[in-house]
């Protein structure tokens, strides 16, 4: 017997119909608040499924020498999905999602169960992903962090300051994704700021391995992160639609925020549904 | 001081492989480099990028590590304000920001490099605790007690180099959380903390040379602030007096004013701070001190000395 923590063999077909299950889940508990990132959590779910269900290694009690920080913590209702579906999380604490007696936010809160890093506000992430790196290094562990940050995050000094670091190091143990839906709250990341993009040339730049990919695409996500070629963080620039799979909401920034209706709910969950079949 | 914090950082890092520097560009001096060169993958130097090394050091605590994040007091407290307050207090982490040069100390660099509001804004911080030792043996206990506690995150507040000793007769033993009695008297107690201490000491003499039995207490940690010790000295004396290197609002004077009246106080309280104002004046740290109304003679007229 190996107890070697082990890598889950990853069937991409599987991880869309994961993935369908948990936006409905997502779609589910919109219908309990007034407000919640449900555009950027879908934007995500192909990404944070893939690094939970096919990248992190398990221990034999399903613990993982691995970590998970979500950078961009309004995007946590795909994080909070799937650590019910790994039963970390119960259905009570879902069930009381931004309640008063609830301990689940719409930004992840350390302390809580699966949740390494309190975040929220932009631009910590990073840096924090880097200190757990040299953490790991230090300790002649073999943990591997990974990271979401999202595209306007990237805008933040802070979060360069971190991309340099992460090089500097030669932390080859972290695996970053951006998560480019080319939206922000006021618009397109792009028109914010043109200049910005390409941004896989950026983080080349900045001395990082670096893999463009379709971001809706578990195969390909997986593919880019088992397939890299080491000695360097990794960073995959993962083009995404805000609020993908349902049709009202792709690419529409008023779903970065809000929660549908109950009309709006019912149409969601037939494409969702329809989807699945 | 800055010597000893390394010596006494070189020392916990020897003992316990948890313990982690952050340092951002600042030069390895004394046991610095020693730390450097014997442990080299705990010596993080992260260049001209403080809130890294403040989201570093909280990076590092999250995997159980003891990290001190380590640079002149403004840019280790100031510039990365958020991630001190997001990643270190509110996730309540173990990591020591020093503050190196706090106060007026870099007294020909400018308002850019002056901290005189540090203990007000890092006191405001749930969770944050504020140590600032008045000479280097307290920054060597500090430093120590620091390296192994799991409170949550610390304010160390440091002078800069070449320091005296006040505290090698001191009648308390150095407890965080404590006031540190120096030497016990009952007619006037001096409250200080930080290397203005040296003038709390000669206020002292000066006070003695007129007859009376003088308290000098080390304040050394600021939050959270040994209220009963205070209220305890403002009952006992008839005379307290503070000399801080602090903005008015916010620091152990402030505080010592409140104590007195929610204790109903009946003793005499002067208290000597730095100006509430941004300065333009250059020249020795005591010049400085001065230009903020902190001169020794103003302080012994105050007091009814002169």
């Amino acid at each position: 017997m190996n107890d070697a923590p082990r890598l889950n063999s990853f069937d991409a077909a599987a991880a869309r119909q994961r993935c369908l299950r948990y936006r409905k889940r997502i779609l589910d508990i919109s219908q309990q608040v007034q407000a919640l990132h449900i555009g950027s959590a879908y934007s995500c779910t192909e990404i944070v499924d893939c690094v939970y269900n096919g990248l992190m290694r398990r221990n034999g009690d399903g613990s993982s020498p691995d970590t998970f920080l979500m950078s961009k913590g309004h995007g946590c209702m795909i994080q909070y999905a799937i650590l019910e579906d790994l039963g970390v999380l119960t259905r009570q604490d879902m069930d009381l999602y931004c309640k008063p007696n609830g301990i689940l936010g719409c930004h992840p809160d350390y302390g809580n169960p699966g949740i390494e890093a309190s975040t929220g506000s932009l631009g910590h992430g990073l840096s924090m992903v880097v200190g757990m790196a040299l953490a790991e290094r230090g300790r002649r562990t073999s943990g591997v962090i990974y990271t979401v940050l999202s595209d306007g995050e990237v805008q933040e000094g802070s979060t360069w300051e971190a991309v340099l670091m992460a090089s500097s190091f030669g932390l080859s143990n972290i695996v970053a994704f951006v998560d480019y839906n080319n939206f922000q709250s006021l618009g397109r990341t792009s028109e914010t700021h043109p200049s910005f993009f390409p941004l896989v040339d950026k983080f080349v730049a900045f001395g990082w391995e670096t893999v463009e990919v379709d971001g809706h695409d578990p195969a390909a996500i997986h593919d880019a992160v088992v397939s890299r070629k080491g000695g360097k963080p990794l960073m995959v620039v993962a083009n995404t639609t805000k609020g993908k799979g349902v049709s009202y909401m792709e690419n529409v920034p008023i779903w970065h925020y809000r929660s549908p209706s109950k009309d709006e709910y019912k149409k969601a969950l037939e494409e969702l549904e329809a989807a699945q079949r | 001081m800055r010597n000893t914090f390394a010596e006494a950082l070189y020392k916990a890092a020897t003992a316990n492989p948890d313990v982690y520097v952050v340092v951002a560009d600042i030069s390895p001096a004394g046991s610095m480099g020693k730390f450097r060169e014997q442990y080299p993958e705990r010596f993080i130097n992260v260049g001209v990028a403080e809130q890294s090394m403040i989201g570093i050091s909280a990076g590092l605590a999250l995997k159980g590590c003891q990290p001190f994040a380590y640079t002149i007091a403004t840019f280790s407290l100031y510039r990365p304000f958020e991630m001190v307050r997001d990643d270190l207090c509110y996730q309540n982490l173990p990591v020591t920001v020093v503050g190196m040069g706090a106060g007026v100390i870099y007294s020909t660099l400018g308002g850019t490099h002056h901290t005189q509001e540090d203990i007000a804004i890092a006191g405001a911080l749930p969770n944050m605790q504020i140590v600032s030792p008045c000479d280097p043996a307290e920054v060597a206990l500090a430093t120590a007690w620091c390296a192994q506690q799991k409170n949550g995150p610390v304010y160390l507040r440091l002078g800069k180099a070449g320091e005296p000793v006040f505290t090698d007769n001191a009648v308390d033993p150095w407890v965080f959380g404590k006031l540190r009695c120096i030497q016990r008297g009952s007619d006037v107690c001096i409250l200080s903390h930080g290397i203005i201490m040296g003038m709390a000491m000669k206020l002292a003499r000066q006070f003695e040379a007129a007859g009376k039995s003088v308290s000098i207490v080390s304040c050394h940690t600021l939050k959270p602030l040994d209220r009963a010790g205070i209220a305890e000295a403002l009952k006992s004396h008839k005379h307290v007096v503070v000399v801080e290197e602090h903005a008015p609002h916010g620091g152990l004077a402030s505080h010592t004013k409140q104590i007195a009246w929610d204790s109903r106080a009946q003793c005499r309280l002067d208290v000597f701070t730095l100006q509430d104002e941004f300065i333009h004046n250059y020249g020795s740290h005591e010049d400085l001190l001065g230009a903020h109304g902190l001169s020794y003679d103003r302080i012994a007229a105050g007091v009814g000395l002169s």
